[in-house]
């Protein structure tokens, strides 16, 4: 990302590729002589920073991708796709669905284990397999796939680097197939003695509907994926139309006859659910802090899961509002445009009980709360600049700028990054049995919030006045983006202090895990399951010393029954 | 602590673990199938003239390899009700058999169909027929290898469990049964849509 956005801001200057990579080798060679003695953690951080640096270097100095430091345009869209790809599918589900859920999700119902560990396991192994795959493609003689993460036919047929990116993403839909069966019959099988659904906290919930559309909508895009790979290894032509002039050529080896709007379609089967794949998990973590931390009871418990259940399902068929502007008909298009309509309700509903929880609480402002806080506006702002792309008059003007970035990195960057960072300060002691810093974590959140707001609220306005987001130059060579270009180094300069903002959050992991004090088993004295049945970290097998039993819904605070503000799941509510 | 309901089923939801996960496995297969299904149907209707299944392809030996399968389904629950009446002998036989009908599709599919096709210079290039015609049924002969592989491990190193968990066993016979069901119901919507329609 940083090298995209040095690339808009100034894409007629080379990079100043010695900062870039020399800084961080440095402060990682420090790091690791400091940390050497101090213990492993340190030297690794070490390892790390030192690795962006060779990393950064290895680019600039491939002379087929930025002759004299200058960004040619085929890197710019390969970072672009690699981008969307990396972070979508090998950052934020990974971390939400496989880490959180995987870890948090037995501990909330009082399981043992995962329903299928065996299977658990050779779910990581493909996922691991594909992203090494799709990391690796970086170095490949052809480069990484150019397509964007959407990789529309036919060009994506005919662009390099796409048949390493298909089989990468076949591999990493196969691993995210095996953990939704996994997550669910875990969900359905091994809740324990006295735990009903409506007894269920709402993160499991979120994983439950989240497990659903990764089971059913994945298989569309494996579909697509394999059919995009026939065309490119066995020529055929299920993407590619008859005719096509490529560069001023027909294309001869293709008998033509397919439709690249068949790719948008079963992409987007696939690619609808996936962001809801990204931000139920993070509302689902949102949920948990916001109940712990303000001291009562989730307002809403049931509206909220029943919006959860009927938002997955609604997002089955919101799909072609992704697609206004290929001619679609204006009888397709009025269904798709009251479907996303009607999606919007379910979002409101979480988002409002979200915000009614917090009312008359005695909130407590630590860093997991602050993350957690900061979603809700931050959410918002996505979900409302969502409703002029779901329209399609206004869609048809929006399609395709930088609204559309700003619109759903609002959704994903100070959404669910926030919420899965409210998570991990949540659930760090849950792991390790040691509490984060309290000053670095706000140091981490004050710079986060300001600098993603810094970043992204600037793209409204690009988007407004009608910059195309694949510009490699950032829209200079047209005339009506002249007046926004400035907008660009803006965005630039957020974007670097942003994640000069993440080095204290590094530091901060680093440091408790070497140095940090051991907390009790309930830091948080909270009410569900992990904190209150379950050590902290966990029993090594089992997670439990005993099997817990659940005796009322997941969220008692503020009832001074036993003498304190919270009833634990497990503990029977006393007069 | 151990994971509960391995084997027994647990009382609330009636059904073991293993059975909901092969469900969910088959719910997943039906929307990649779909998608597959789908494909074919977008692709016939905006075509300007589409190559008729039985002016290209073997229907005869496509009959031949459908009834196969159909026999193989048949087996395949005998081998899971001579468990039922403990009868390992005939388990054997029927699996045994089971699996013969797999390799025998195979075969028929691969030396008999595809090999001729690609004779006459059929391949999946020549059109969009024979491209979803060769990943439709591809995928699907993927599946059969598949089940084979797996009954195959039952029928040979994977039965000693017969001995040590009977029940345990049988619910194994159970899913790969649904399974295998599942590959044979997926060939009985191919043929007539590939072949004769």
């Amino acid at each position: 990302m940083a090298l995209m956005r040095w690339q808009l801001a100034y894409p007629e200057q080379p990079i100043p590729w010695k900062v870039f990579a020399l800084v961080p080798m440095l402060v990682g060679v420090v790091v690791f002589f400091i940390g050497r003695r101090k213990g492993p953690y340190l030297s690794m951080a070490g390892f790390i920073f030192i690795g962006i640096g060779l990393l950064i270097w290895y680019f600039v100095l491939g002379e087929t991708r930025m002759p004299e430091g200058v960004m040619l345009p085929e890197f710019y869209n390969s970072l672009g796709a690699m981008h969307g790809t990396i972070m979508v599918f090998l950052g934020i589900v990974p971390l939400s669905v496989g880490a959180f859920g995987n870890y948090v999700l037995p501990l909330q119902i009082g399981a043992p284990d995962m329903a299928f560990p065996k299977l658990n396991m050779a779910s990581y192994w493909v996922f691991l397999l594909g992203g090494i795959m799709m990391l690796s493609s970086f170095f490949l003689p052809g480069g990484a796939a150019q397509s964007g993460w959407t990789s529309y036919a036919p060009l994506a047929v005919i662009s390099p680097g796409q048949t390493v990116w298909l089989i990468s993403m076949i591999c990493i839909i196969t691993s995210s197939l095996l953990g939704a069966v996994n997550f669910i019959t875990t969900i359905i099988q091994l809740r324990t003695k006295g735990m009903t659904w409506m007894r269920l906290p709402f993160f499991v919930w979120a994983q439950l509907v989240t497990s659903f559309l990764l089971l059913l909508a994945f298989p569309p895009l494996e579909a697509a994926a394999v059919l995009q790979l026939m065309d490119r290894l066995a020529s055929t032509s299920f993407f590619m139309p008859s005719g096509l002039v490529v560069s001023g050529q027909v294309l001869t080896e293709y008998t033509g006859g397919g439709s690249p709007l068949l790719w948008q379609h079963l992409f987007w089967f696939l690619a609808h659910p996936e962001v809801y794949v990204l931000i139920l998990p993070a509302m689902g973590i949102v949920a948990e802090v916001i109940a712990n931390n303000s001291r009562k009871p989730l307002w809403g418990y049931n509206s909220l899961v029943y919006a959860t259940v009927f938002l997955g399902f609604m997002s089955f068929i919101v799909w072609a509002h992704h697609m206004f502007l290929t001619g679609m008909g204006a009888t397709m298009a009025t269904f798709f445009q009251t479907t996303t309509m009607i999606i919007s309700i379910p979002s409101i509903i979480i988002l409002t009980a979200l915000f009614i929880s917090l009312w008359g609480g005695s909130i407590r402002f630590n860093t997991p709360m602050l993350f957690a806080l900061a979603f809700l506006p931050m959410f918002g702002i996505g979900g409302l600049t969502g409703l002029p792309l779901g329209l399609a008059p206004s869609d048809i003007h929006l399609h395709d700028t930088y609204y559309v970035i700003g619109h759903f990195h609002y959704v994903v960057a100070p959404g669910t990054i926030f919420a899965l960072l409210a998570g991990i300060y949540y659930w760090f002691p849950k792991m390790t049995g040691k509490l984060l810093n309290e000053k670095l974590g706000k140091v981490h959140f004050w710079g986060s919030f300001v600098f993603m707001n810094g970043v992204f609220s600037p793209m409204f306005i690009q988007g407004f006045a009608g910059i195309s987001r694949r510009l490699w130059d950032g829209g200079t060579t047209y005339l009506h983006a002249q007046p926004y270009l400035y907008l660009n180094e803006m965005i630039s300069v957020s974007a670097w202090l942003l994640g000069i903002f993440q080095i204290p959050f590094v530091i901060n992991l680093v440091w408790t895990l070497a140095k940090g004090k051991k907390v009790g088993d309930n830091v948080w004295e909270a009410t569900t399951l992990e904190w209150s049945a379950a050590p902290s970290p966990p029993v090594p097998h089992g997670n439990f010393k005993s099997e817990p039993e659940v005796y009322h819904p997941a969220y008692e605070y503020s009832l001074k029954s036993n003498g304190r503000d919270y009833t634990p799941q497990n503990e029977p509510l006393k007069g | 602590m151990e994971i509960p309901y391995t084997v027994s089923p647990r009382p609330d939801t009636g059904i073991h673990n293993g059975k909901l996960g092969i469900w969910l496995f088959l719910a997943s297969e039906v929307m990649l199938f779909g998608a597959l299904f789908s494909t074919y149907i977008l692709l016939r209707t905006s075509a300007i003239d589409w190559p008729l299944g039985s002016d290209n392809l073997n229907v005869p030996l496509g009959t031949f390899n459908t009834l196969i399968l159909i026999i193989s389904s048949v087996t395949m629950v005998m081998a899971w009700a001579s468990l039922m009446m403990k009868d390992f002998k005939k388990y054997k036989l029927y699996m045994g058999l089971t699996i013969f009908l797999g390799i025998l599709f195979l075969v028929v599919k691969i030396a008999f169909e595809y090999a001729p096709k690609f004779a006459h210079h059929h391949y999946p290039s020549t059109n969009t027929f024979f491209g979803i015609y060769f990943v439709l049924t591809g995928l699907h002969a993927l599946h059969v290898l598949g089940g084979i592989l797996v009954n195959g491990y039952f029928w040979g190193p994977g039965s000693k469990m017969w001995k040590k968990a009977p029940q345990q066993f049988i619910n194994r016979i159970e899913i790969a049964g649904l399974y295998w069901h599942f590959v044979d119901l997926v060939w009985i919507f191919l043929f007539p849509t590939l072949y004769l329609l």
